[in-house]
């Protein structure tokens, strides 16, 4: 080891007009997700029948769970003279076949382009079927695939649920949380949190059951869970809205609900690792009036021992962190305060915000900022992936091939993870997911030696 | 009890012995019907995926192309280009300007890039609103690139997945023909119809070569661009999978005078079939000779690895969703070589012709079905008390929501099932499942021995 620490040099962003292997997804899968999310809901997209099957492909290769989404299967005559009438009968047809709740509609580019006018639809449809009884409630968003990815179309769901649906009134006691896209665990936790600090809450939306359940003897044709309707009605009343996501740039489920009905919103970043879960504590500490329970301060004691006993396997160590941008922010402020730095973070989403959220959480720490580039794609990862000398790369499954050409070990966190089993397992919220990420990153460097190694020691 | 299907479906729903056979089929899916199947893009795509030294770039925005993303088990012996996701990505102002000169550019770029041995540039959905003329700008990048760039009209709703077929066939088409047929020989045919997944393919050509036939092209698995260029020069077209490519074969023997042969490759008896039509085909009666004995040699080896399996399976019920119906034939009948009960057997794509073999070839009481949807599946596969559901990922989870077991029998599998080995290991798929203990603690199976 040398005395000084090395420097290395700062690649160019690479710069390609066709799209290869991209970092991210497109806009109407996010928004299938959210509606997955409610209870008693049916996403639906408005398109073509291909679109709902790659997408239901998709997430289930990384759930190992059903999802049905339902599709207004449009085809070339319906392109020419307008969806309109496939959408009614589709929407017939999920209401006798499904009894949902809710549906929620999302566009695809195809109707999106046609200029199919899904809201004018609904309308008419409303008023076909005036005097019907068991109807579900209708939500729909448009999202058009050439605009945005995966978050965008995720969090404009949120918003227009919250925004076609919460009811004003009298002020509750509730709160209300939109953590954005996490996973199952990251939703049973945020209960579990919500419900020790004594809280009324409404988690919107909440994977945790409906893309995580049990086997069953009765297949259920929309599985149980998901975030009631009652709730988010009440969504309107509640005193405070609590948003994740320090890269979100449009209008939030949040924002409306201020705008609305004056309740106050308060947007952190993903509590992931100590620092950014901190916040999220002392967050719901002013909430609550109370203080963090005593479980948490004890996973916290916890793991910063564990952080102190694991720090010399990771300090120093170069990460290429790639995926949702909100994810990004939270592991970088993560990895930053176990002493790996973050070289690289590249995003598909176009937030513009991303490089100055990052320098947020990382700022303190780091002596030099990674290289945070938007709007990437993993050829362009891989172009540069070399000359930064990474130890490690953290994001989802599909840069599986950039880690295994460096031969470098890949921390799976996120969405979608398509290689391993139990990717709606993984934790990575709270004192808790602090944990068994630092346990992951840690033993991945250490095995990485150890693989490495001539002598092949097996104790530490 | 509820009706399992909405009424506009019932009739592409058949029980095998309950009424005259007919069943309706080859229509498009319901809407809010939840169908199994995808669109003409994803027929196109699977269909050429596997051609290894080609470009695949989609033309629309980047959902088509990121879910398409190296999803398929379809191996190369050498180039890896098939399995990089190509998109032009298009964005708001694309959509709205057009989409001409980025794809040119794109085009421009990545045949830089790659040096592919050719592009195949497929249509999505919005390319067909927009209106791109992309016969003009492959033309004209062809023109300045020097290999033959070629549109896919894939558009996604302009048909299902058999409509997407149909336009890999024609792009195929284009392909044949351009390239030189010296040096082949009277005995050599064209695999159509196998897409290499597991590495198919190399065990179906090194029959074909035991047997002293020539295999000109892979069409498409571990493909390649010079082969189907010379593909014309072949004697025979042998088609598997015939709902993907048969077009392909019907062009071929039109322009070419190419006679073709349907087989499968799945099963013993499908297996054998397949190569002693071929060798009938050369009318040889040394490649006969050759070819019993390739067919002894294997059946042998195979009868007493299979023994364990059909014991321990014997009796137990089957359940076929695929998307092709030629495939369902052939897994009743590896079925029946297991001792297994086939109970339901659907495809996403089947025609009239297809259902009406199926039901000649299932014992009675068979659902038959034609585009079906997760309700249903569930409801056939609880009544029907199946042990093992065989289908592609979409229909895993259904079954193993429901404590039954599962085998992948779609093109993301990573499992070699075609040919003599592959009926062993299919054997063994089916094995691994349906024995496994887990299913003891699935609330369907301890219902009765609960400890509460």
């Amino acid at each position: 080891m040398s005395k000084n620490p090395p420097t290395f040099a700062k690649p160019k962003r690479p710069n390609s007009i066709a799209t290869t292997n991209a970092c991210k997804l497109c806009k109407p899968l996010g928004a299938c997700l959210a509606f997955k999310g409610i209870e008693g809901a049916v996403p639906y997209l408005h398109g073509s029948q291909g679109c709902a099957t790659y997408m239901r492909r998709y997430i289930i290769s990384h759930y190992n769970e059903p999802i049905d989404i339902a599709s207004s299967s449009l085809s070339e005559k319906h392109a020419v003279y307008g969806g309109g009438p496939n959408l009614k009968l589709g929407l017939t047809n999920v209401a006798a076949k499904y009894r949902p709740a809710l549906i929620g509609i999302a566009t695809t580019c195809l109707t999106e382009t046609i200029g199919d006018d899904v809201a004018m639809y609904l309308r008419q449809y409303a008023e076909d079927t005036k005097g019907s009884v068991g109807l579900p409630t209708f939500v729909n968003v448009s999202t058009p695939s050439y605009s945005g990815t995966h978050m965008e179309g995720f969090h404009a769901a949120v918003r227009e649920v919250v925004a076609q649906l919460s009811e004003g009134g009298p002020r509750g006691e509730t709160v209300n949380l939109l953590p954005g896209f996490v996973s199952s665990a990251d939703f049973r936790l945020l209960h579990e949190i919500l419900a020790d600090f004594g809280l009324g809450y409404t988690l919107l939306p909440d994977l945790s059951e409906t893309m995580d359940g049990p086997a069953l003897l009765e297949y259920e044709k929309i599985q149980q869970g998901g975030t009631p309707l009652a709730n988010i009605r009440a969504m309107g009343r509640a005193r405070a809205t609590v948003e994740f996501g320090p890269t979100l740039d449009s209008i939030t489920g949040g924002d409306v609900l201020k705008e609305k009905f004056g309740i106050p919103r308060h947007r952190i970043g993903m509590p992931i690792g100590i620092r950014e879960t901190d916040v999220f504590f002392r967050l719901l500490e002013d909430l609550s009036g109370r203080p963090t329970p005593e479980k948490y301060a004890k996973q916290r004691g916890r793991l910063v021992d564990a952080y102190v006993d694991g720090h010399k396997y990771v300090f120093g160590k170069r990460a290429i962190v790639y995926g949702e941008e909100d994810l990004i922010v939270g592991l970088c402020s993560f990895l930053t305060e176990i002493g790996v730095t973050p070289v690289l973070c590249a995003t598909g989403g176009t937030s513009g915000r991303l490089k100055e959220a990052v320098a947020a959480v990382t700022g303190d720490t780091l002596a030099e900022q990674p290289q945070v580039f938007e709007g990437m794609d993993f050829f362009e990862i891989n172009e540069i992936a070399e000359t930064l000398a990474p130890d490690l790369v953290v994001g989802h499954s599909k840069g599986y091939p950039l880690a295994r050409k460096l031969h470098i070990p890949l921390i799976r966190v996120g969405f979608p993870i398509h290689d391993r089993v139990g990717g709606q397992r993984i934790l990575h919220l709270g004192y808790a997911g602090a944990q068994q990420l630092f346990d992951t990153v840690t033993n991945a460097m250490i095995e990485k030696k150890q693989d490495d190694s001539p002598v092949g020691y097996f104790y530490m | 009890m509820e009706a399992v299907a909405l009424k506009e479906r019932e009739n592409q729903i058949h029980v095998k012995g309950e009424a005259p056979f007919d069943i309706v089929c080859n229509k498009d899916s319901l809407a809010g019907a939840v169908s199994q199947r995808a669109c003409v893009f994803c027929g196109s795509r699977v269909v050429l995926y596997p051609i290894a030294d080609a470009l695949h770039l989609v033309h629309g925005p980047i959902g088509c192309a990121v879910y398409t993303w190296d999803i398929r088990g379809a191996l190369s012996s050498g180039p890896e280009l098939h399995r990089l996701s190509f998109s032009t990505d298009l964005q708001e102002r694309d959509v709205i300007f057009g989409g001409e000169k980025k794809l040119a550019a794109a085009l421009r770029e990545l045949i830089a890039r790659h040096q592919p041995k050719a592009a195949f540039v497929y249509s999505t959905c919005i390319v067909g609103i927009i209106g791109d003329d992309l016969e003009a700008i492959c033309k004209s990048v062809e023109g300045e690139c020097g290999i033959p760039v070629i549109p896919v009209k894939s558009e996604g709703f302009k048909g299902n997945k058999r409509a997407g077929y149909q336009a890999a066939c024609d792009a195929l088409f284009r392909l044949i023909g351009t390239g030189d047929t010296s040096g082949i020989s009277n005995y050599s045919l064209n695999i159509l119809g196998d897409f290499n997944l597991a590495g198919e393919i190399w065990m179906i050509r090194d029959y074909y070569e035991r047997m002293g036939i020539q295999v000109v092209a892979n069409i498409t698995g571990d493909g390649r661009v010079a082969d189907i260029r010379r593909a014309h020069g072949a004697a025979l077209n042998v088609v598997q999978c015939s709902g993907s490519t048969m077009h392909l074969a019907n062009m071929m023997e039109e322009k070419y005078g190419i006679p073709s042969i349907r087989v499968s490759y799945f099963g013993i008896e499908d297996m054998a079939e397949a190569l002693y039509d071929i060798a009938r085909f050369f009318k040889d009666p040394e490649m006969l000779e050759r070819t019993k004995k390739i067919v002894e040699e294997e059946v042998k080896k195979l009868a007493t690895a299979l023994e364990p399996y059909r014991k321990a399976l014997a009796g137990k019920k089957a359940a076929i969703y695929v998307g092709g119906s030629f495939k369902a034939f052939s897994l009743v009948k590896a079925f029946r070589l297991i001792d297994m009960q086939v109970v339901m057997v659907g495809s996403q794509t089947g025609t009239k012709e297809d259902y009406l073999e199926l039901e000649a070839i299932t014992d009675p009481g068979t659902i038959i079905v034609d585009d079906s949807n997760p309700l249903e599946l569930t409801t056939f596969l609880k009544e029907k008390e199946v042990d093992v559901f065989v289908g592609g990922v979409k229909e895993r989870p259904i079954a193993y929501k429901l404590g039954i077991g599962f085998c992948d029998h779609n093109h993301e599998r990573k499992e070699a099932l075609a040919g003599f080995e592959g009926m062993l290991n299919f054997a063994q798929e089916v094995y691994s499942s349906v024995m496994s203990p887990v299913w003891r603690f699935v609330p369907r199976r301890k219902s009765a021995a609960s400890p509460r």
